[in-house]
């Protein structure tokens, strides 16, 4: 069986014939398999619903209880027969609840596998390898100077400016759902115990996190403090609120991005970034080749990102290797730009 | 290296001059010797060696990397030393041609060769051998079976993460040096130390060689901070003043102290950190020609005559040129050595070589440069033309002959003048000129005046009170105090500056953009425009950018008014509203206009600043291009002349 009659892209995403569904569709469909939960892979409308628990938790937080028609959860390693295809899910180490979908037909096994990330992070299951014919991935930092290195030195950069500059309060935009949660995770790791800071926008998806389980350590909401108090004191907002009128709270505010855009000085100079972190949860370069590579993947079709760079690479080495036409996914940050300047104004 | 590369990096994108310092000082005081004086060499400007070429740096790159990767990154980076530093695969470790964490054995040339030669043929046998029996079953138990090479790599860095992390808690220091514990088997990457000192000596065949090793052994911001320091691009917003008062700052001195003594230091100025943190005595400046810090003016206001008494002051004519201090002394052999100081310490005698000679006597003369054509004083925008120049050619120093108007002496011969009176060093000045007897060198005339009101009448009109033909390049009158001496500085009360009035005109207010620092959620960079008759009717082109002006509470009404009016937005600008009824109206005020190619309305404005906010005049009365122009005109007239 030729793997396009399995997968093909389609106009509400990648679609699956035989098995009658959408995977991470970006319009209403029947049925969706859902990845993980963020905005541009997670959408509302949909009849039927396939995700990890987290991933289903998340969209009801976000869309309200009736985000779609029915929901059914699949755990990790599960298999499930739709149609003519049998689909297992696998984690993929981007966010709480991530997955990679394993989608296998006669003999053909194709890993739709999502974001993913190969790099630690204490507030997610580790990336799985799982070995397939075609390999499915992303491309988000498919260049390579993108290179992430050690988180946990990059959250000992911010901790070191912290001290340098103890009357200033340190506000370090990060994306609402994983990377807050990661950076307070990581923070915690390098034995930073004092009470961290919640922007309002993630006080819920991140007391989420801490009900299943993971530890943040003391959080308390910006809103209601003094300025004066948030002196020397760690702050976490949407990236989009660091530079709008919410940031006039704070005392002489030093200005952090944790993401992994924040390896290219332009990128952290134009958005007015004063202590850029390199911190991502998407493989970097010698993620995604060492990925790709490990997969055993004959043919690797590359979606949403530098695909030019990653197919040029795939076929260097041999790999039959393609761009897959998807649009509508990118960063997550797009879709979460609340419109806060204008409605605080 | 790292840690000078860390110091950069952090600067480069640090918009407050206090946190500049806080960084620098902070490093100054954590780095030993040498590395810390290498380290104020390169911010002050005070190393030299041998650049390497672009070219250069590409061929190194291209040694290593493919080229389409290469070209893609350069493409989205946009700066070579950056996309160099960042992609830069160390030999060994990230190694393009093999996959780190590949369960099957290092490829082989002829590996490299097979898959080379199938290349487009689809699937590569090779790579898929091992996986060739994958099933749905086998997808399954996955979980089961032996973790995956990919696994026990992610869970060897989760190791490295813990031992990082763990134990030892926060050490509150930025030692990043020790942050990154060294690979086994790599040589440590070599010191800001190391690298100066053989860039000096290095020959030019050796340096891709020893660049290269280098960069295997840096990280990424240290790659970057190498490459920058080598192609001599290391351009990070600071000045040289900063980096000497940072240093200053380690020793609670003054920076005119660092100042006073640093042309005589060298790097990596072992005697200045030594006196700095009290290990030893103060280094004695042994040149012959030192810089001395000036003194300032402050800005007079109406409120501050009636406290000041007449009787007290000395008025001359404020020039529009530039404030340099000649100071000429005898080095050991007795020979006279010259120089010419911007007001901020920089050395600028290399491009006024003419007047080189006419500083012949021993001494240190504050006064202003200015083009003399026929005895007559030219406009600012002709001797601008004269500046920023790389080669000083005959031509340039014939057209644009350069002339010194004296107002003060620092230093007659050996003694030092400082701590006299003004109206008694303006004697000294009177006669050392006197004796001097160079046509390019005369004294700056006081104006005189018996009170508040005749000298507003004087500055109303200089041709009349004694400037003559010169009076156009007069831009205020300076008061100074019979009785202060010379104090580095903008001292309180001693030295006052009035200024001509500036030219103001109406402009529309047409983009807004994010300021930075503590500006950084106000809009507070403006770009106006006036009208101009266009292939449609009336429109607004724009003649300047202004961010400064306005008062606080200005700030956060145009700040309102900008969220409230904006078009359309990109990235940090912000397109606002600006037709003939809807708009915000600035006045604005500036010294000067130049033609500009550079500016689609063809003008350039010289310092504007937002002087009022015109919120009851709608944009339709805003000023005209041809108002701009008429007054161009003018002021070309003189440059041509």
């Amino acid at each position: 069986m030729r793997p396009q009659d399995i997968l093909l892209p389609a106009a509400a995403g990648l679609c699956c014939k035989p098995g009658g569904f959408h995977i991470d569709p970006v319009r209403p469909v029947e049925r969706a398999v859902i990845t993980h939960g963020h905005s541009d892979h997670a959408r509302a409308g949909h009849g039927a619903v396939l995700a990890t628990q987290e991933t289903l938790d998340m969209m009801r937080l976000r869309y309200g209880e009736n985000f779609a028609g029915s929901t059914q959860v699949i755990s990790y390693g599960e298999e499930i027969r739709l149609g003519d295809v049998k689909v297992t899910f696998h984690p993929a180490g981007h966010v709480l609840g991530s997955a990679q979908i394993a989608v296998t037909c006669k003999d053909t096994c194709i890993v739709a596998s999502g974001d993913y990330k190969d790099a630690p992070d204490p507030t997610c299951t580790p990336f799985e390898l799982v070995p397939c014919d075609v390999f499915i991935t992303e491309a988000t930092f498919g260049l390579p100077v993108f290179r992430h290195g050690d988180a946990s030195d990059e959250v000992k950069k911010l901790l070191a400016s912290v001290a340098l500059f103890p009357e200033r309060a340190h506000l370090v935009g990060a994306y609402s759902l994983g990377k807050a949660q990661r950076v307070i995770a990581l923070l915690r790791q390098a034995g930073y115990d004092a009470p961290i800071y919640l922007h309002g926008a993630m006080e819920k998806i991140t007391e989420y996190y801490q009900s299943r389980g993971i530890e943040l350590g003391e959080l308390r909401p910006a809103a209601g403090m003094k300025k004066a108090a948030l002196a020397g004191t760690i702050t976490l907002a949407p990236p989009s609120a660091t530079s709008d009128i919410w940031t006039r709270r704070f005392p002489d505010p030093v200005t952090a991005f944790a993401s992994g855009w924040m390896r290219v000085r332009a990128r952290a100079r134009q958005r007015g970034i004063e202590l850029p972190l390199v911190i991502s949860d998407h493989a970097d370069w010698d993620g995604l080749t060492a990925t790709i590579a490990a997969t055993g993947a004959g043919e690797i079709w590359v979606t949403h990102g530098q695909e030019d760079a990653l197919v040029h690479w795939c076929r260097s080495k041999g790999l039959k290797a393609q761009p897959l036409d998807l649009v509508g996914y990118g960063d997550e940050e797009e879709s979460e730009t609340p419109d806060a300047d204008e409605a605080e104004a | 290296m790292n840690r000078f590369a860390e110091l950069l990096d952090r600067l480069a994108y640090e918009p407050g001059r206090n946190n500049k310092l806080r960084l620098l000082t902070g490093y100054f005081r954590e780095v030993g010797d040498p590395d810390r004086g290498y380290a104020l060499a390169a911010l002050t400007g005070a190393l030299s060696f041998k650049h390497a070429k672009p070219a250069l740096i590409r061929d190194l790159i291209a040694s290593r990397t493919d080229e389409v990767l290469f070209g893609l990154s350069y493409d989205y980076v946009g700066d070579l030393s950056e996309t160099v530093a960042l992609m830069w695969p160390k030999r060994g470790a990230n190694n393009n041609e093999s996959f780190p964490s590949h369960p099957s054995p290092p490829p082989s040339p002829a590996f490299a060769k097979a898959s080379a030669d199938k290349r487009g043929e689809g699937q590569s046998p090779e790579l898929s051998t091992s996986w060739t029996s994958t099933n749905a079953e086998e997808s399954v138990s996955q979980e089961e079976r032996a973790p995956s090479p990919l696994v026990s790599a992610v869970a060897r860095r989760a190791k490295a993460d813990a031992g990082e992390g763990q134990g030892e808690g926060y050490s509150g220091r930025d030692a990043s040096d020790t942050l990154h514990p060294p690979h086994h088997n790599n040589p440590p990457p070599p010191t800001l130390t190391e690298v100066v000192t053989t860039l000096r000596t290095l020959g030019k065949t050796e340096l891709p060689k020893q660049l290269e090793r280098w960069l295997d052994e840096l990280d990424e911001t240290g790659r970057w901070a190498l490459l920058k320091l080598v192609t001599g691009a290391l351009r990070i917003g600071i000045s040289a003043r900063l980096a000497k008062t940072a240093a200053a700052a380690l020793g609670d001195k003054d920076p005119h102290e660092v100042e006073l003594i640093w042309p005589g230091l060298s790097p990596p100025y072992l005697d200045l950190f030594a006196w700095l943190e009290g290990r030893a005595d103060k280094p004695v400046n042994r040149d012959p020609a030192p810089f001395r810090p000036v003194m300032l003016a402050h800005a007079i206001e109406d409120a501050d005559f009636a406290a000041l008494d007449p009787a007290d002051y000395i008025a001359e004519w404020k020039w529009d040129g530039i404030r340099v201090q000649a100071v000429a002394g005898r080095d050991e052999q007795g020979h006279i050595t010259a120089r010419l100081y911007s007001r901020t310490g920089e050395d600028i005698t290399g491009s006024f070589p003419d007047l080189v000679p006419s500083l012949r006597l021993p001494g240190a003369i504050d006064g202003e440069l200015l083009i003399l054509r026929e005895g007559r004083v030219q406009s600012f925008n002709v001797l601008q033309q004269r500046l920023n120049r790389k080669v000083v050619s005959p031509k340039l120093i014939k057209e644009f002959p350069i002339h010194l108007r004296a107002y003060d002496l620092l230093g007659d011969d050996e003694n030092d003048l400082r701590e006299l009176p003004f109206a008694e060093r303006r004697e000294r000045l009177e006669s050392f000129i006197a004796k001097l007897g160079d046509p390019r060198i005369d004294l700056s005339p006081t104006v005189p005046f018996a009170s508040w009101e005749a000298l507003t009448a004087a500055r109303a009109d200089p041709a009349s009170a004694g400037a003559g033909e010169d009076a156009d390049a007069v831009e205020g009158v300076m008061l100074k105090r019979r009785d202060a001496p010379y104090l580095p500085g903008r001292p309180k009360g001693q030295w006052w500056k009035w200024k001509r009035d500036p030219h103001i005109i109406d402009a529309v207010l047409m983009y807004a953009q994010r300021g930075h620092g503590k500006r950084s959620s106000y809009y507070s960079d403006y770009t106006f425009g006036v009208w101009t008759a266009g292939e449609t009717g009336d429109e607004l082109v724009p003649v300047g950018k202004a961010y400064f002006g306005f008062t606080d509470e200005e700030l956060l009404q145009i700040d309102r008014f900008v969220r409230r009016n904006t078009t359309e937005k990109f990235g940090p600008v912000r397109h606002v509203v600006h037709e003939g009824d809807k708009g915000l109206v600035l006045e604005v005020a500036f010294e000067g206009l130049q033609r500009s190619p550079r500016h689609k309305s063809g003008v350039a404005m010289r310092f504007p600043r937002i002087s009022r906010l015109r919120w009851d005049k709608p944009p339709r009365e805003a000023d005209r291009l041809e108002t701009l122009e008429r007054m161009l005109k003018a002021e070309a007239a003189e440059v041509e002349a």
